[in-house]
């Protein structure tokens, strides 16, 4: 099957900066991919090459088996993007919004489909509104809508629940999830890491334009990080044989960090045969959080 | 969000042109309902310089023998309202764009440099063929009009808006302000608009500035348009129609060269 997403040694310089140093990556049909990394990684400017807005210094990209600079017809029409930024056009309502962007995409009589997004994306009510006068939350659902208007097979979320209350960040998470069901290739970018763990089957992750990770989540968390233990312990609390593993706190309280869960057993025996009791233990579950913090500071 | 979502088709078949037909009729509605500042206001700014030139300099004689100087200025007038005009669509539809990055909307779909280009272009002559023929209707009521060579008048109306839609794409690229596109429009365009002829004829100017006047390509489209109209003009109208349609043809090959390269667009 053709990758939705393929990139090969794409380079990205301006001026003296490099932005993308030879980042290669495939996605496949159907995945929910997250692409993560801190600002200034490279994130955005690998989607903007994506979607033609920027133009690699070297390398190729294509989408749905289009080059999308060779054939940028066939990959833009595959390509449904929702940018970071909060962008409309003032002069238009909704309605107008959604089907100019279809008639771009060559699309005429649209409006069957235009109306099942406007439900979709509760926008029913504001469809003959201007876009001046919707609020943030609307107009990030119309900026979804309007990737959405030429019923793309990949689409492209730049941090699209930036700035966005919780309420409609579950509501939208809940409809970018049934799209992926549907088919529809997804690849997010979010500061919320606990949404990218949640949703997305597999990470790549960027740092300085390389990428330095790039595996399924469950993976991911198996492979970066181990697990944590939090002891509350009868005097007289933890002993020196454990004190290599001392994470947070001391003595009585203490955080213990482990490399897998293997490590508790043996921890539970070092305190049987130091005589220590234990009073509470908490096994914590490793996090997308701890492994991005511990591969960016690799 | 709570409709179901649809499995999604394979991927559209294009319908020819739409897509351009699509940002022209985006482009078009953009001027349109703003008309009042868009149209009627260039209308009624050209109908003052008529009253009040008209007006004050009625007694200087008639630049073209039987054309009072009124008659003479109304076609100027309609030529200046449509090259400005045509300029500011194009010129502030792109710089806007930019600047708030609604640009994106028209740079991921699918569209060619030549449909972005002659879409941008087309809504430019449209708005300036509008306000052109909003001033000409208007002035027929103070002045008496005749119109000696209809299709030369349809032809530097065309060529004059189409020559600034294109000037205003290449100031709408090249500018991210609206401090850059107004030193565009204010230390470019004005004075060779107004340079243009507009409001004398060159043969009032000194030897000097009448050769100047010749290198100035607005002059050669303000005449021929008003040979259109007298049957008169300080130069050959086709002389100003090859002028005009090569320095249309030359600009328009560098303004596609822009845009096939994302000049100021795609990074």
């Amino acid at each position: 099957m053709i990758p939705a997403i393929q990139v090969d040694q794409v380079v990205k310089r301006y001026g003296g900066l490099t932005a993308l140093a030879g980042v290669s990556l495939q996605i496949e049909q159907g995945e929910f991919f997250g692409l993560l990394g801190p600002n200034g990684a490279g994130k955005t400017t690998l989607i903007s090459i994506l979607a033609g807005l920027n133009i690699a210094t070297s390398g190729s990209t294509s989408v749905m088996g289009y080059d999308v600079v060779r054939d940028y017809r066939g990959a833009r029409r595959a390509l449904g993007v929702v940018p970071q930024e909060l962008v409309f056009d003032p002069f238009f309502t909704v309605r107008e919004a959604l089907t100019i962007q279809s008639g771009y995409f060559g699309l005429r009589d649209n409006d069957a489909w235009i109306d099942e997004l406007l439900d979709c994306l509760d926008l029913n009510d504001k469809a003959d509104t201007n876009m001046r006068q919707l609020s943030g939350g609307m107009k990030r659902r119309v900026l979804i809508g309007q990737a959405l208007v030429h019923k793309p097979p990949v689409i492209v979320l730049d941090e699209p629940t930036a700035g966005v209350d919780v309420e409609l960040r579950q509501s939208l998470w809940q409809f970018i999830r049934r799209l992926n069901q549907d088919g529809h290739t997804i690849v997010l970018t979010t500061h919320y890491l606990e949404e990218a763990e949640a949703l997305c089957g597999r990470i790549a992750m960027l740092k300085q334009g390389e990428i330095v990770a790039n595996d399924t989540t469950q993976n991911l968390l198996k492979r970066f990080s181990g697990c944590q233990v939090n002891l509350k312990l009868a005097p007289p609390g933890l002993p020196a044989a454990l004190q290599y593993l001392l994470a947070h706190g001391g003595g009585e309280d203490c955080r213990l960090a482990l490399d897998s869960y293997d490590g508790v057993e043996q921890v539970l025996a070092t305190l049987r045969s130091a005589g220590v009791g234990v009073l509470e233990m908490e096994v914590a579950h490793p996090d997308l959080e701890e492994v991005f913090v511990k591969i960016m500071n690799h | 969000m709570s409709a179901e979502f649809k499995q999604p088709e394979t991927i559209a078949r294009a319908g020819a042109l739409t897509g351009f037909y699509t940002l022209f009729y985006k482009e078009w509605l953009r001027f349109w309902k703003v008309n009042i500042q868009t149209v009627l206001a260039p209308v009624l700014s050209a109908l003052l310089f008529l009253l009040v030139f008209g007006h004050t300099l009625r007694n200087t004689g008639e630049p073209y023998p039987g054309v009072g100087y009124s008659a003479f200025l109304a076609p100027g007038l309609a030529m200046m309202s449509i090259l400005q005009n045509a300029f500011a669509n194009s010129s502030s539809s792109l710089m806007q764009s930019k600047m708030t990055g609604n640009i994106i909307f028209v740079l991921l779909p699918p569209l060619s440099h030549r449909e972005f280009f002659f879409a941008y272009l087309l809504a430019a002559i449209a708005r300036g063929l509008v306000c052109g023929a909003g001033v000409l209707l208007c002035t027929v009521w103070f002045v008496e009009l005749r119109c000696e060579h209809p299709l030369w008048v349809a032809v530097f109306a065309l060529l004059g808006s189409a020559i600034m839609g294109v000037l205003g794409i290449i100031a709408g690229l090249q500018s991210s302000k609206v401090d850059e596109l107004a030193a565009f429009q204010n230390f470019i365009i004005l004075p060779l608009t107004f340079l243009s002829g507009v409001f004398y004829s060159m043969y009032s100017l000194p030897p000097f500035w009448q050769k100047l006047s010749h290198l100035n390509p607005f002059f050669y489209i303000v005449d021929g348009f008003r040979y259109g109209f007298f049957g008169v003009g300080d130069v050959s109208p086709w002389l100003s129609a090859v002028v005009v349609a090569v320095c249309l043809l030359v600009l328009s090959m560098l303004t596609l060269w822009l845009v096939k390269t994302g000049y100021k667009m795609r990074h």
